[in-house]
């Protein structure tokens, strides 16, 4: 039985889907009479009831919050105050812009172990062993956290089953809450936040769809992202994009799907022009079902996929398009 | 003003996934013989902020860009030189290969404090082969100066730094106390090409190299703390389910059909 930290976020609905998916880690790790302790900093109000931790923090001070976000350090310095006092065995964070920042900080910090990313965790003989994807999910790797104090660990979003807390069968009531003061611990700020600017886009978010229409390279130019854009629309799903197509400027690069955009795991991803180098399938290698139109056929993408078609996308995307029209 | 650039030597990532194989030892991924490494991509990105802020600056601006690794392509690191580089550190040690990320930032950290002190130190948001883009948050902490992710534009104005950062839903405008350290993605947008001029300045500067032994850190500072254990090549699904068709206009109407069977569209 261990003792596990969650570094929670809310958002506007609430406590955040990455968050429930931590609480599904913790509690497999923290095992039969472990403890599952759960920390909001900056947090909006009432997020504690439903969770199904053992206690709750909800940290509040005028530094944590939005007016930390340029550096996250009032939220580092809060939680590696509470971290030292708790002494917990494994420090869990979901791989979110702010977890990207705090966690690393904070393991350093601590001088604990760390390591992000991680798709599972589990102990081995008295050690946390992770398993992560690397060189773009070509490899994946195993890793045991050693140093002192406790592991700090980071989850790619989607790694665990954020629906696994069945009321009914939950042993947990309403979680404690417990209290700590940060403000000692807030050091003066460095940065200051100027402005925050939304990338208006329409429809459904990438990042949420059920279905990704996505293109690269293989397209050759901007025009052709307007058909995907149709077609995104008439399946309720959003346009996605390589790297090669963003960087050519045919699309916004909020579009880029990949290691170094977003992260998409929906029912249907349907990749036209993209070749499948490890760059990209490290954004959607976890869709339930690929399917690539290319005009190649020993592009590697259909390794990955589970449906493919070998074609030019000039003639396949219209014809496609018109019988998704005729079916539905 | 002083900017710092940490660079990474990487395999190509645009290797396809086919390609890879496992090392003998079963510890690292081998890419193909005949592919010369890279520079990071990001860290190129990072070279190509600083060496505008040079480029945009009042005063006399140096760009130092710091290396950790073995077995550097010297031709390959110089790119950075040839592109508006002043100097090139290179910290070459067989034993870096060792060096966990923890490690690693141990190592650059006291680098940049040897060559130091920098106004600003500039990584690539991420490496593309380990994807480790924690290595820059190490530096900063362990450096204790605050560090901006993502970086889209930088300006730098008198002791601050104004910085553009990417975030999932737009961006950000973030003001930063120098010193600082920014991480610098690829919508800063494309590095430049070395132009001849500068690869030949490039070849005749040499880099300044040193051992790890060199750099003051103790065994205990620069032991792994994250030891791998096992390295595999995943399974690939298999070839897909190839829909055919008599040209490619029926093949995109049988793809409809096939996936409204499946119940996917």
């Amino acid at each position: 039985m261990s003792v596990i930290l969650i570094a929670g976020e809310t958002g506007q609905q609430g406590v955040t889907q990455q968050t429930l998916e931590l609480v599904t880690a913790a509690r497999s790790l923290a095992g039969d009479g472990g403890e599952v302790i759960a920390v909001f900093t900056g947090a909006q109000d009432a997020v504690a009831p439903a969770l199904p931790a053992d206690s709750v923090y909800l940290l509040k001070h005028e530094a944590l919050g939005e007016k930390d976000s340029g550096t996250f350090d009032a939220a580092t310095d809060v939680l590696s105050a509470l971290a030292s006092e708790l002494d917990p065995d494994i420090i869990l964070f979901a791989r979110t812009d702010r977890g990207s920042v705090v966690a690393p900080r904070l393991a350093m910090r601590l001088r604990s172990a760390f390591a992000r990313d991680c798709v599972a965790a589990a102990w081995d003989a008295g050690d946390v062993i992770v398993t992560r994807p690397v060189h773009g999910g070509n490899a994946n790797a195993r890793f045991r956290l050693a140093g002192k104090g406790p592991c700090v660990v980071m989850f790619r979003p989607g790694a665990h089953d954020a629906g696994a807390h069945d009321p009914a069968s939950s042993t947990t009531s309403s979680p404690e809450l417990r209290n700590f003061d940060p403000a000692p611990h807030i050091r003066e700020s460095r940065s200051k936040l100027l402005r925050t600017g939304q990338e208006q886009k329409e429809g459904v978010r990438l990042e949420d769809a059920e279905v990704v229409v996505s293109g690269g390279r293989g397209l050759g130019g901007p025009e052709p992202f307007t058909q995907l854009a149709e077609l995104a629309d008439l399946l309720g799903g959003a346009v996605g994009a390589s790297r090669a197509a963003c960087d050519a400027g045919w699309i916004d690069h909020s579009h880029q799907v990949g290691l170094t955009g977003k992260s998409v795991s929906p029912r249907l991803y349907l990749s036209f022009g993209i070749s499948g180098a490890s760059q990209h399938m490290a954004g959607c290698s976890s869709s339930r079902n690929i399917v690539a139109v290319n005009t190649d056929a020993d592009a590697s993408i259909f390794g990955d996929a589970r449906f493919g078609v070998v074609g030019d996308w000039e003639k396949v995307l219209p014809a496609f398009i018109s019988a998704v029209r005729d079916i539905s | 003003m002083r900017i710092a650039v940490c660079a990474k030597q990487v395999p190509d990532p645009d290797i396809p996934p086919s390609q890879f194989k496992l090392s003998s030892s079963g510890r690292a991924v081998e890419p193909p013989r005949n592919v010369s490494p890279v520079i990071n991509g990001f860290d190129l990105n990072a070279v190509e902020a600083a060496v505008r802020i040079k480029e945009s600056a009042d005063s006399d601006t140096e760009i130092t860009v710091i290396s950790v690794g073995h077995g550097f392509a010297l031709d390959v690191m110089k790119r950075a030189l040839a592109t508006g580089a002043d100097r090139l550190v290179l910290v070459d040690d067989p034993s870096a290969q060792d060096l966990d990320a923890a490690g690693t930032a141990q190592v650059l950290a006291a680098t940049l404090s040897m060559h130091g002190p920098f106004d600003l130190v500039l990584c690539g948001r991420q490496a593309s082969d380990w994807d480790q883009a924690h290595v820059p948050l190490f530096v900063a902490e362990l450096m204790d100066i605050p560090c901006v992710t993502v970086a889209r534009r930088i300006d730098i104005d008198g002791a601050s730094a104004t910085v553009e950062r990417v975030v999932p839903d737009g961006y950000q405008v973030v003001e930063v106390a120098l010193p600082a350290l920014v991480t610098v993605s690829n919508e800063l947008g494309e590095p430049r090409y070395p132009a001849l001029k500068g690869i030949m300045a490039a070849s005749r500067k040499q880099p300044e190299v040193h051992k790890l032994d060199e750099l003051g850190l103790t065994d205990e500072q620069i032991a792994p703390m994250v030891e791998l254990i096992s390295l595999e090549i995943p399974q690939r699904q298999g070839r897909a389910e190839m829909i055919d068709g008599a040209d490619d206009a029926e093949k995109g109407r049988n793809l409809a059909i096939r996936l409204r069977h499946e119940r996917l569209i």
